[in-house]
């Protein structure tokens, strides 16, 4: 560490504590609170799904809603409850292996790029370019040709799809956070640069970085549902809401409605992580951050 | 946009291009699978794949391949596709009518729903107006698109006989049976753009109403109307142009899902199946025709901001 600077480059040096205080409105706190219940339910789901969700029962096709079946079943009399409950697992899994593999590529090389410049920053900046000039759901389709249809290759695909933004935002940052006086005294006592990007740098982009990760779960969450639906996805026999809706769909002149229970659980959940990404990225803006 | 920055930006674009034909033309390398060996099928014999490699140039090394593929390319020739055996471009061109009428018309809706609603939202400021927009434009963008356009079949067109469930009518058939065709899924794919154009004019406006040159001219006793025409509009444009461009990317990408959903066969569905069924030429057409069209949208929305504001073409 360094103890030369004057106190604002002190200030800057320590890493910051990111303590979350409880946030105020009440939209962000259910919000919130809904983001917590998902993993709950996708951990107890065997306790909470009235009924095994591959259960078939070919006579009670398309039920209706009853006491027994709350959601009613679908084309093979499978309960609709169930199986929704069962693919929160999908959902709570799928997204973090995405923004995991985005921050894998980016970060490092966002990182890398932004401290030291030259040709890594203007090859790694032109690819990065390339791969922002195509839509991101072409990408991520032409991918999962290449690696086959998945839940994991498609998870994989959009990871590799988000990647060049966030590698364009820890690079940013991280070219701001090289001139501060701080890092100039690093240097000259000899920290190693590995040191120098993970403790000092990284702790301060540390905040958009992390916004920027949450909002990216809610698009992960739409795309993964869109592939799924597509049959480029989850594979049967496991079901995201997605390829539930895919279901849904193939039988919506038999059952019309039943396009309704995944699709609600879908926006629900996207609306919630979005709700939470712009509460955290107004509370950084306000300076929670820096405190 | 000085004659050297308009240079400098078409070189751009042709830079994005030409890295986008590498990873294109790579994806036949990295299909698992020799495509000589899907080309022949199950019961060829060593002879045959290997007359196939050498007919479809596979024994040549990589950059020489790049270049000929490039060259054909340029000529109009994309290759065949590996399951119908029919011209990519052909192919292309059949289906690319039912995507621009879905996308054009998408783009449409965003762009006069949304901005229309978010300078109401900003002028309104706090209002009801505001409050439902905002929300609408928050829920818009939440919304899965795909799921957007079951729910509208399912009001519109199976509840209600007003608008067919599925497929698309060419223009030829009459206006009103081709727009009759194209609303439903256009106004799902618009939906997402709409709600973030909304966003976009409502910051906009409510950014340059706070400006103090605009409390200034207030107080000189400018009527509101004025104002809007005057100052607001214009400044607002931009970040709404910027938003465009990306839109129009979202759109391409999203008429995938939509064509699948509405069962129409255009270039997104094509591509769909390409992807199923290892139809590599079809793939590496449809990647480098997509970006072509971003990397041109791209320059025409750069040209643009010229127009709007001059005072970027110095800056």
């Amino acid at each position: 560490m360094t103890s030369t600077s004057p106190s604002r480059a002190l200030r800057l040096a320590r890493p910051r504590r990111l303590a979350l205080p409880l946030p105020r409105r009440p939209r962000t706190l259910i919000a919130g609170g809904f983001l917590v219940l998902l993993p709950l339910i996708a951990l107890l789901a065997p306790l909470l799904a009235p009924h095994d969700p591959a259960e078939q029962d070919l006579l009670n096709t398309f039920a209706g809603i009853s006491a027994d079946h709350l959601l009613s079943t679908d084309q093979f009399g499978r309960d609709v409850l169930s199986r929704l409950v069962f693919a929160t697992r999908i959902t709570v899994i799928g997204p973090p292996i995405a923004i995991a593999v985005a921050t894998i590529i980016g970060v490092p090389m966002g990182l890398w790029a932004g401290h030291r410049g030259g040709a890594v920053d203007t090859i790694a900046g032109r690819t990065a370019d390339t791969l922002l000039s195509l839509p991101g759901f072409v990408t991520a389709l032409a991918i999962v040709a290449v690696l086959g249809p998945s839940l994991v290759n498609a998870m994989v695909a959009i990871g590799i799809v988000f990647s060049p933004g966030l590698f364009r935002l820890t690079r940013g940052a991280t070219l701001e956070a090289t001139r501060e006086t701080y890092i100039e005294s690093a240097h000259a006592i000899g920290s190693s640069t590995p040191r120098i990007l993970g403790v000092h740098i990284l702790p301060n982009i540390a905040g958009p970085l992390l916004v920027q990760m949450t909002l990216l779960m809610g698009v992960a969450l739409l795309i993964e549902a869109s592939l799924s639906f597509l049959g480029l996805g989850v594979q049967p026999p496991d079901a995201s809401w997605g390829s539930m809706l895919r279901e849904a769909y193939d039988n919506q002149f038999a059952a019309p409605y039943s396009v309704i229970p995944p699709g609600v659980a879908l926006v629900l959940t996207v609306l919630a992580i979005n709700s939470v990404g712009d509460a955290a990225s107004d509370w950084i803006a306000d300076g929670g951050v820096r405190r | 946009m000085s004659p050297a920055q308009v240079l400098n930006r078409l070189l751009y674009g042709v830079v994005v291009v030409v890295a986008v034909s590498i990873l294109a033309f790579l994806i036949v390398y990295l299909v698992p699978g020799d495509v000589a060996d899907t080309v022949a099928g199950d019961e060829a014999t060593v002879e045959e794949v290997a007359q196939i490699r050498a007919d479809l140039g596979l024994d040549q090394p990589l950059p020489v391949q790049y270049l000929r593929w490039v060259g054909s390319v340029a000529d109009g020739d994309l290759g065949t596709s590996l399951i119908t055996g029919r011209p990519v471009l052909d192919t292309l061109l059949d289906n690319a009518p039912p995507t621009i009428t879905i996308a054009g018309l998408a783009l449409l809706f965003s762009i006069v729903v949304g901005t229309t609603a978010g300078m109401l939202a900003g002028l309104n400021q706090g209002g009801w107006v505001d409050r439902v927009v905002s929300s609408l434009a928050t829920l818009g963008i939440a919304m899965p698109s795909f799921w957007f356009a079951m729910l509208l079949v399912l009001a519109l067109a199976l509840r209600n006989p007003w608008l067919p469930a599925t497929g698309y009518a060419p223009l030829t058939e009459g206006v009103a049976t081709w727009l009759k065709h194209a609303a439903i899924p256009a106004v799902a794919l618009g939906l997402a753009p709409a709600a973030e154009l909304a966003r976009q004019a409502r910051a906009g406006v409510r950014s340059v109403l706070a400006r103090p040159y605009i409390a200034t001219a207030r107080a000189r006793g400018a009527s509101t109307s004025w104002l809007i025409r005057k100052h607001v509009l214009r400044n607002a444009a931009i970040p709404v142009v910027t938003v465009l461009g990306l839109q129009a990317r979202r759109l391409l990408g999203g008429s995938v899902v939509i064509e699948a959903v509405m069962g129409i066969s255009g270039i997104g569905s094509l591509a769909i199946s390409a992807v199923l069924q290892n139809d590599y030429a079809i793939v590496q057409a449809y990647v480098l025709f997509t970006a072509l069209i971003v990397v041109v949208l791209n320059l025409l929305v750069d040209l643009s901001y010229g127009w709007i504001n001059p005072r970027t073409g110095s800056a």
